[in-house]
């Protein structure tokens, strides 16, 4: 059992670490800094929109487009980096598993531009 | 590993999926004009696709760890779903040029969709599975909503797309519960388990994951209680979409629910046969009574549909090889009746505009005689008369059912046959001996003519070929027992 719990000692360790690191930023930020608030600095933060207000509102189909665009690249970034770790224990098959992956993605990415999709007029 | 062997076992599918993405570079480059080449190219595309299914060697192989199968059973499914998405297409391209869907996305979609629903009938784990019928769906949504202006459309695709979430979330639930229970995601894994389990049943989470997978899969093939997304996404996708939901996707979903159902969950046999016993026994009686009061086209066409699933549901609740050879002739004889139905619909146009309702028909056999008549024979044919195809298709699963002592079904399955022939029949009596209206639109153009008199032809004279398709069917059946 002990020896169970002692393969998650770095672990531990790396959560003390980032626990404490970040108080100290926290903390530190909260000590130091200049404190100057008014209205628009209490607000939260929101990509131009005003954070309190009737959800029924107009909203630019585009952001939506840009959002769902995103995604895509955004996930295929979490597929490369268990694969680039991993690299070594897959090799060239896993290597080239990921080319056809990144090709096919690249189809939908000639696709989108051409389309105009990445334009914002 | 051997890569080469992999790639040539799955060869129809790559080439499938490397020419859809070369046609979407194409059709982007080109623009919308471009579209009835493309869609050309997908017809030439789908066809070459059948060769290579056909030509590929017959034995079951399995390939890329196990997650992919080849054998009799797919090819069968594969030819057939090819032929489907084909068919349909052509029909889609005058429908598409006249009605304002001159979007080139539309055939690069069909392709995709036929694409994981290769996928579908080719998958040997639930992943694979999950992954076609994905691949599948997703196209199919965008199809249903591709008349992005009409509320209807849009109406469909949103409908579609949210009941389809919904049930592969559930088919989702369903895998995870069996993985936890099994301990794998392969079919041939699960087989085994399953074979070397005691006989008392296996453990109820097992049999709670196998009823959601049946739900998830029942929602796909449109079968009572998860039906009801189908008449409102039938009424309001352009009908070549509506005709290519009816035929191909249902065509893949029901292949691949026999080929789970029977592979993997083949020991589990007792515990499942009583869910598609009443799945079965569900749809076919509410196919055969909601469509008697319904006045448009599609959506009598669509519980239509949901009868016919009923009935080939028959074929799987046997669980024998009659039963899966039922299914298979079943679904030969469904695709060409509703093919040949739907090039029907897409030629009633007067005065330029499509007309759905029923009533709309009367007299056709006095405005325009030849149509009438292949609409008659598709009819009779649905309606289960000899010597036309669907009678056979019925005559197959009903016997399968009587050999596996399943009477009460069959018993039900026939009087369902009698009350939905009521409809169809209707439909004849109103062709014939009603006051005709104003003709239809004339010519209807020869895409429509070709596909409808080549239908109606095999429709009608479906007992010269009958042999034939049986026998491949049956070996096609036989592979699903051998393992």
């Amino acid at each position: 059992m002990n020896q169970l719990l002692l393969e998650y000692l770095p672990i531990l360790i790396f959560l003390g670490l980032a626990i404490g690191l970040s108080a100290v930023m926290v903390t530190a930020s909260f000590i130091v800094g200049p404190n100057n608030p008014d209205v628009e600095k209490n607000s939260s933060y929101e990509c131009g929109f005003e954070p309190f207000d009737d959800a029924r509102m107009k909203f630019d189909v585009r952001f939506y487009l840009v959002a769902i665009l995103f995604i895509i690249f955004d996930l295929e970034v979490a597929f490369l980096f268990p694969w680039a770790i991993s690299l070594g224990d897959i090799g060239v098959f896993g290597f080239w598993s990921m080319v056809v992956f990144l090709g096919i993605l690249t189809v939908g990415f000639v696709y989108e531009w051409r389309k105009g999709a990445l334009e914002w007029e | 590993m051997n890569l080469a062997a992999d790639i040539s076992i799955a060869w129809p599918e790559i080439f499938v999926a490397v020419t859809a993405m070369l046609l979407l570079i194409f059709g982007v480059f080109q623009g919308n004009q471009s579209a009835r080449l493309i869609s050309w190219l997908t017809v030439g595309v789908m066809f070459i696709a059948a060769v290579l299914v056909l030509s590929s060697h017959s034995g079951r192989t399995v390939a890329f760890n196990d997650l992919f199968v080849v054998d009799a059973f797919a090819n069968f499914a594969k030819v057939l779903l090819l032929l489907g998405a084909a068919l349909t297409l052509i029909l889609a391209m005058p429908f598409n040029a006249r009605e304002g869907i001159p979007q080139f996305e539309f055939p690069v979609l069909v392709l995709f969709a036929v694409l994981g629903m290769m996928m579908m009938v080719s998958a040997n784990d639930l992943i694979s599975l999950y992954l076609g019928i994905e691949l599948q769906s997703l196209s199919l949504y965008v199809l249903a909503a591709i008349r992005r202006d009409a509320l209807r459309s849009a109406e469909a695709g949103l409908k579609y797309f949210v009941l389809g979430a919904l049930s592969s979330g559930i088919l989702l639930y369903g895998m995870s519960l069996v993985y936890g229970f099994a301990g794998s995601t392969g079919f041939d894994n699960l087989a085994a388990v399953f074979a070397a389990g005691d006989h008392d049943g296996a453990p109820i989470g097992v049999i709670v994951g196998l009823v959601f997978i049946i739900a998830g899969l029942a929602f796909k093939v449109s079968a009572v209680p998860f039906h009801m997304w189908t008449p409102d996404v039938y009424e309001g996708a352009p009908t070549p979409i509506t005709a290519f939901f009816a035929v191909a996707p249902k065509i893949a979903a029901m292949a691949l629910f026999v080929r789970v159902m029977l592979e993997p969950f083949g020991d589990l046999f007792e515990q499942w046969q009583q869910v598609i016993w009443f799945i079965s026994l569900a749809s076919m009686t509410l196919g055969a009574f909601a469509a008697i009061n319904q006045t448009n086209i599609k959506r009598l066409m669509a519980y239509s549909s949901i009868g016919h699933m009923g009935f080939v549901l028959v074929g799987l609740a046997a669980g024998n090889e009659t039963g899966a050879q039922g299914v298979l002739l079943y679904l030969t004889v469904y695709l060409f009746m509703n093919v040949g139905t739907f090039a029907c619909i897409l030629a009633m146009r007067r005065q330029g505009r499509m007309v759905e309702d029923i009533d709309q028909l009367a007299g056709l056999s006095r405005t325009s005689p030849k149509m009438a008549l292949a609409l008659a024979i598709f009819m009779f044919s649905m309606a289960g008369i000899p010597p036309l195809a669907g009678f056979f298709g019925k005559y197959y699963v009903f016997l399968a059912a009587i050999q596996a002592e399943l009477y009460t079904l069959a018993v039900v399955g026939l009087l369902a046959s009698v009350v939905s022939a009521f409809y169809y029949l209707r439909i004849v009596k109103l062709m014939y001996f009603d006051e005709p209206l104003d003709a239809f639109d004339q010519p209807v153009g020869k895409e429509i003519s070709t596909i409808v008199i080549g239908t109606s032809a095999v429709t009608a004279l479906f007992i010269l070929v009958l042999w034939p398709v049986l026998g491949s069917a049956a070996i096609a059946a036989a592979t699903l027992f051998a393992v």
